[in-house]
């Protein structure tokens, strides 16, 4: 079996990512398009919740997907912080818009769930406090990114901001276990089957889930494609200013002597 | 045909409307950057000398 760490190297990353790309697009087209079917027109309506149920195929999948992928930008820049590789800091960088939008779709979402069933669209639930700090730490970590000019230091302090916001996510995750209080409900999924949602409601959700992660798979590969020949456009631009700034300096030591 | 929603309407509609409306415009974006950038470093590869392997 090839070592992940073949990846670290940009030239096979491009190669193996350019042929993934179209499977985990098609994929996630496929899974989107059947878990949207299913979900949002062949479910029933819940006997407590009525149609705001569907809801739950959209919310569900893009709060799991808002802390998994601010997960994998953690575990990329503890591998950028120990080994230096630079694909795992872009895979970061292109995570975070994804990320982003996942969590504000999560928090969207969840405004109109709230709204109906709650009747209220925000209150200070731990869940609810720890998302909105996450969202802000995955619009810290971008802005960071694009407030600094050198990569590299860019790519370290960005890594440490993501290990710092990396308790919110935890916290978001588990946050109605560690406080016993508030207005959001447990897990909607879980390996122990009393907590999970009817079968009605389940196999549409793992099908928007699988859509949602092959999403994001697809773009984080697309993303972290563009962050590489973005770099690889900076070195040319620098390795070009240093060849013109010799020569001009050559032309002028011959204009000295001459 | 759209299924009968009831007094939720609004917000179901609402919910799925902001999720396609928000993960199309991140792959839009994204895919429209990827295009820029491929052909702004082709450009510059056509210009320079190829890098000795």
């Amino acid at each position: 079996m090839r070592s992940i760490w073949e990846l670290a190297n940009p030239a096979r990353f491009m190669r193996l990512s350019a042929a993934a790309l179209p499977w985990c697009a098609g994929g996630a087209a496929l899974a989107l398009l059947v878990g949207t079917v299913w979900g949002f027109f062949l479910t029933p309506d819940d006997y407590r919740q009525g149609s705001t149920v569907k809801i739950l195929f959209v919310h569900v999948p893009s709060a799991l997907m808002a802390i998994n992928i601010y997960a994998m930008m953690a575990v990329a820049s503890v591998i950028w912080l120990v080994r230096r590789h630079h694909v795992s800091a872009l895979a970061a960088k292109a995570a975070a818009p994804i990320g982003a939008a996942m969590t504000a779709i999560a928090l969207a979402t969840g405004a109109m769930w709230g709204q109906p069933m709650w009747g209220a669209p925000w209150v200070w639930d731990p869940r609810l406090t720890s998302f909105l700090i996450l969202f802000l730490f995955y619009v810290g970590y971008i802005a960071l990114w694009a407030a600094i000019e050198d990569p590299d230091a860019a790519a370290d302090l960005t890594s440490v901001l993501c290990l710092v916001g990396t308790v919110f996510a935890v916290v978001s995750r588990y946050a109605v276990l560690f406080w016993n209080q508030g207005l959001h409900q447990g897990a909607s999924l879980s390996l122990d089957a009393k907590e999970n949602v009817d079968d009605a409601f389940y196999w549409p959700l793992l099908a928007m889930i699988a859509g949602f992660a092959l999403f994001f798979l697809a773009l984080l590969l697309l993303r972290t494609r563009t962050e590489i020949r973005r770099r690889r456009i900076r070195a040319l631009r620098m390795a070009r200013a240093r060849a013109e700034e010799a020569r001009e300096g050559a032309l002028e030591g011959a204009a000295d002597v001459a | 045909m759209l299924p009968d929603l009831g007094k939720y309407t609004l917000y179901v509609l609402g919910s799925w409307g902001v999720t396609l409306a928000v993960l199309g415009l991140v792959a839009l974006f994204s895919a429209i950057e990827a295009r820029r950038v491929r052909r702004e470093l082709e450009a510059l590869e056509a210009e320079a000398p190829r890098r000795p392997r």
